[in-house]
């Protein structure tokens, strides 16, 4: 007795069609990445683990802020010690972590840029302390400015679709609406408007903020996300090296998966099984 | 009673600082920096000092400046 198994089987899936990670490079303001994953540098328990996770979890593009030195000796520039991680492929990304206003944003872009020598910019402008939500009046006034200054510019906005676009039309290179609250490790808080944000957005989105494990970096990437950058979640875990490397395969198969395209959900069980052929039927 | 010349001052990184050299390289050099430090830049009264500026750059009483350089952030 045979069963034809061919009936319930989907049509095999060709090898060759699916794209190698090289062919599925991250292009942000004319610059390629191998990966979609951009990390943070801060809160690690030492300089030490910072690099190692760095090298861990394969990122090419690290962020950093920007703050006035100390006056009391100049210690070794963190440009140099990142240089020498992972054969000098990472990038830096600088921020305006910490700035209330588009005139105090603008200010630190322009001092990264002549610091670091790069364009890229993290446009942070928090309208509560607390909260460290964006003011998203003086967020679309520091990017016009910025964009029209030559700036590359990245910013972290809500989760908004309306706030994104408005980003998207004045030149951001790419809108970066969190998941949920700077440092809360929540995760993705509204699944739904960041899917939103990924289907209409004319440029690339990146997950920023929020993530607080491997899965919630594969379900932003599950949604659309071109990329996910994070920073406490590594830091903060209990084996930052480990977690790196953690949220490199979870970003890379939420990657796979949504370029593989996921089943429909159905409301009712549907057999996986062969209905033909049942014993006692 | 006599009076008293205060000490000319600027405001450096957030601080009152008495002003004892009128040029921003001077001031650079005793904070152990120059022209080829690494990742620092500096703003006067509010705008970007360009590096290749620096050594025409001169401070007067009165004077903001911020000296910046990266460091950990998220």
């Amino acid at each position: 007795m045979t069963t034809d198994l061919t009936l319930s089987v989907a049509p095999p899936v060709l090898a060759a069609s699916l794209p190698a990670r090289s062919d599925d490079a991250l292009t942000i303001g004319g610059r390629s990445f191998g990966s979609r994953l951009f990390l943070g540098t801060a809160g690690y328990p030492n300089q030490r683990v910072m690099l190692d996770a760095l090298a861990a979890s394969g990122t090419e593009l690290a962020t950093v802020a920007i703050r006035r030195i100390s006056l009391d000796g100049y210690s070794e520039s963190l440009v140099d010690v990142l240089a020498r991680v992972a054969g000098g492929r990472i990038n830096l990304l600088p921020n305006t972590a910490g700035c209330l206003t588009a005139r105090e944003a603008v200010l630190t872009a322009q001092l990264s840029r002549e610091a670091l020598d790069t364009p890229w910019i993290k446009l942070e402008v928090i309208g509560d302390r607390d909260l460290l939500y964006p003011d998203v009046e003086e967020l679309l006034r520091a990017t016009e400015e910025l964009v029209n200054d030559g700036f590359v510019v990245l910013p972290y906005c809500n989760d908004d679709p309306v706030t994104c676009r408005k980003l998207a039309d004045l030149g951001a290179a790419a809108v970066m609406p969190l998941g949920a609250y700077i440092g809360s490790g929540q995760g993705i808080r509204n699944p739904h408007a960041i899917e939103t944000i990924c289907a209409r957005s004319p440029v690339p989105v990146v997950l920023d903020a929020g993530i607080g494990t491997a899965s919630d970096a594969a379900l932003a990437m599950e949604l659309g996300c071109a990329a996910v950058l994070l920073n406490t979640a590594v830091s903060k875990a209990r084996d930052p090296v480990r977690m790196a490397a953690a949220m490199r395969d979870a970003v890379a198969a939420g990657r796979a998966a949504r370029l593989a395209g996921r089943m429909p959900v159905r409301g009712f069980a549907e057999p996986s099984s062969p209905q033909l052929g049942l014993i006692g039927g | 009673m006599s009076a008293t010349i205060p000490p000319a001052t600027i405001r450096l990184n957030g601080q009152d600082t008495p002003l004892t050299t009128a040029s921003l390289t001077g001031l650079l050099a005793g904070l152990g920096l120059d022209e080829a430090s690494r990742g620092v830049a500096v703003a006067l009264n509010g705008a970007v000092v360009p590096r290749r500026r620096w050594p025409d750059t001169a401070l007067a009483p009165g004077d903001v400046l911020d000296i910046v350089r990266p460091i950990q952030g998220g």
